[in-house]
């Protein structure tokens, strides 16, 4: 098992490599200059080129790309043009919220992708399948900024039970975050829930229909012994394959819905870095989620082995 | 006394072209300790019989459409779900044809042991180890307390089998039906596994009911023999009446293509033709088209079972005359 986590990290390598090649090159592609940008509307030529030579973007690109890699190797992703701090440190302030509304709406996706998943197989064909795959549609074909607005219409402005955006942290009040996270964590949650509920019970189906289900069901053992030991832990094996896709998905949709609640977020910080020519904030940014999602796919693979024996002794 | 009575046994299936009766008024019982043999060629509804005595077949789309299950005065077609998992274990368990896919692969095989005892008696965790190693022993998987923690893929098809056997017996029945037990085995490992299901009824003295569409197990194992066809039971007789006067022109036909267990090669079919799929069954003696001694009024009924000499029945309308004198 040790073993599957060490070359896997050691192939994250190359990857990491490309994602920061790509990010360094993409922001140089797109057209605007980021001294211009920083200086503002107002600030003369002489300025902007004194800026540019300060911030070392007068330098050949092939240059700045050699910096990029001497500080990486050191450890050093380098400074924000716009906020004027480390990108790690602006990173850090940021990352949790992230964190903590993707976590949140894992939570979410989970207990209703699987448990919607589990029952919807289990009454094959039923009311109850029809309703939770009717469910799952939705919450696949609905984008999630528009059920978000649809959640802050009824819960903010009608009802009044919940902040139509806004950021408390949790460490101040776990309570007011709760309150101000719950609306983004579910309207983002539901793409998910949907392609996991489906996944479930598909895996599920295939499952029950095995021999060992009837050899378990022989045995005299309870329903739910049959169901939740010796279906579910071998539904569970396909289900965590997607977990890494999930994760990766829940990120790239934290984006939209951290700009429609106003949360202070990586989202918000990546975008205004982009929009603003910030490279070093941009290609840090990136690297730093890149490697997040990494670790979360080894963590994967590593799960993978402890739930399958035959993986775990190959 | 019998152990279990099966009568006028019924089971339909919804398929898509409405429902069609997978086996029709099956009826046979089983004494205490005896082993019966039900052959029959694949698709005749042995695992059919055998999985609706067990409640496994999930209804829908299976349905006990007529007769009953008796087994220690109660009729398990009647029971609840709850009620059937008490008798699954310590009345009746089973065994299965794929050793290779009937244990579970993420759970080692001295958990699936465990379980089993765990789900009808009250033990502690090591005295639950220590009935599954003793099992384990029983069933003959060598070095067993070391074997406990492993997992299905590390082992055999026969080891697996055993312990399958080891599973179904833990909670000691009083009857262990097992469905093809050794068809998907090597011929070596087969005898090896009939053995030990011979020995383990000397030891703990259950009744068996063993399923196949060999002759050949049947003469190695069973005290008295149903022969399937289409659905119906079409012979019963202890095993000497079957191989020694079989009155069925199908069971004789099925005698002629006995494969020997110690041959790997089955002999070619001698009874031309195929079974009816459940939808397209003749009219009156099913076996009317397969049959070189059909006749007209062979298809005007479906005849029915008679007791032709004392523990002797089969239901052919010419079996009286055919029969060798
Ligand atoms: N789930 C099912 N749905 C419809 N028909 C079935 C089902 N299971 C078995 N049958 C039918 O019942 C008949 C008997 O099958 P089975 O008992 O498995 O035969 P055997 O065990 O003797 O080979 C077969 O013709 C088969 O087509
Ligand atoms: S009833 Fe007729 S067709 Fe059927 S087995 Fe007897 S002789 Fe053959
Ligand atoms: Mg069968």
């Amino acid at each position: 098992m040790i073993g599957v986590a060490f070359r896997r990290l050691l192939s994250a390598i190359p990857v990491l490599f490309i994602v920061s090649l790509i990010s360094f090159g993409l922001m140089r592609l797109i057209p605007g200059d980021p001294a211009a940008a920083i200086a503002g509307v107002s600030a003369t030529p002489a300025e902007i080129e004194r800026l540019r030579r300060d911030l070392g973007l007068d330098q050949p690109v092939w240059m700045q790309l050699i910096d990029y890699y001497q500080g990486l190797a050191r450890g050093d992703l380098g400074k924000s043009l716009l906020l004027g701090k480390g990108v790690f440190a602006a990173t850090m302030e940021r990352l949790p919220v992230t964190l903590g509304l993707s976590a949140y709406a894992m939570v979410f996706t989970l207990l209703i992708g699987v448990v919607s998943g589990i029952i919807a197989a289990l009454r094959q064909n039923s009311w109850a399948d029809q309703a939770a795959m009717m469910f799952a549609m939705i919450g696949i074909s609905v984008p999630n900024f528009f059920l978000g607005l649809l959640m802050i219409i009824l819960f903010a402005v009608h009802l009044g039970w919940l902040p139509s955006g806004g950021y408390v942290a949790f460490r101040e009040d776990p309570m007011g975050w709760l309150a101000s996270m719950t609306m983004p964590a579910f309207s983002l949650a539901m793409l998910q829930a949907g392609l996991l509920a489906r996944i479930t019970r598909s895996s599920m189906l295939e499952v029950l229909r095995q021999d060992y289900i009837r050899t378990a069901r022989a045995k005299g053992l309870p329903q739910g012994k049959v169901v939740l030991k010796h279906a579910l832990s071998n539904a569970m094996i396909p289900i965590v394959t997607v977990v890494g896709i999930i994760v990766s998905l829940l990120l790239s949709g934290a984006v939209v819905t951290e700009a429609l609640f106003s949360l202070p977020g990586m989202g918000q910080l990546l975008t205004q870095a982009v929009l603003s020519r910030d490279y070093p904030m941009v290609q840090g940014g990136l690297l730093l989620v890149t490697t997040f999602l990494v670790l979360v796919n080894i963590s994967v693979d590593v799960l993978y082995a402890v739930l399958d024996p035959r993986v775990r002794y190959e | 006394m019998n152990l279990l009575d099966v009568r006028g046994l019924t089971t339909a299936f919804m398929t898509g072209s409405g429902e069609v009766n997978a086996i029709e008024e099956v009826s046979f019982s089983i004494r205490e300790g005896e082993i019966l043999g039900i052959v029959g060629e694949s698709g005749s509804g042995k695992s059919v019989t055998a999985l609706t005595v067990m409640g496994l077949l999930p209804q829908p789309p299976a349905r006990v459409a007529a007769g009953e299950v008796i087994f220690g005065g109660q009729n398990l077609t009647r029971m609840s779900d709850r009620q059937m998992r008490s008798i699954r274990g310590p009345g009746i368990s089973m065994i299965f044809q794929e050793p290779m896919t009937s244990l579970n692969p993420v759970f080692s095989i001295g958990d699936q042991v465990m379980e089993t005892i765990a789900a009808h008696e009250r033990l502690s965790q090591s005295d639950l180890r220590k009935r599954a190693i003793d099992m384990l022993d029983k069933v003959g998987i060598p070095s067993a307390a070391r074997r406990l923690d492993d997992y299905p893929h590390q082992m055999s098809g026969g080891q697996r089998q055993r312990v399958m056997i080891a599973m179904a017996l833990a909670c000691n029945p009083k009857l262990l039906i097992a469905d093809e037990p050794t068809t998907a085995l090597d011929v070596t490992i087969q005898a090896q596994i009939l053995d030990l299901l011979m020995d383990l009824r000397d030891e703990f003295g259950m009744a068996i009911m063993i399923i196949t569409h060999n002759m050949g197990v049947i003469a190695e194992t069973a005290d008295r023999v149903l022969v399937m066809y289409a659905g119906r039971v079409i012979e019963e007789a202890p095993v000497a009446g079957i191989f020694d006067r079989p009155l069925h022109p199908y069971t004789r036909g099925l005698l002629e293509c006995v494969p020997s267990l110690v041959e790997d090669k089955p002999r070619l079919v001698a009874i031309p033709g195929t079974l009816p799929e459940p939808a397209r069954r003749p009219p009156g003696c099913r076996f009317a088209p397969r049959c070189v001694h059909a006749q007209p009024a062979c298809t005007a009924a479906i005849p029915s079972l008679e007791l032709l000499e004392p523990t002797h029945t089969a239901a052919c309308f010419r079996a009286r005359e055919l029969a060798p004198a």
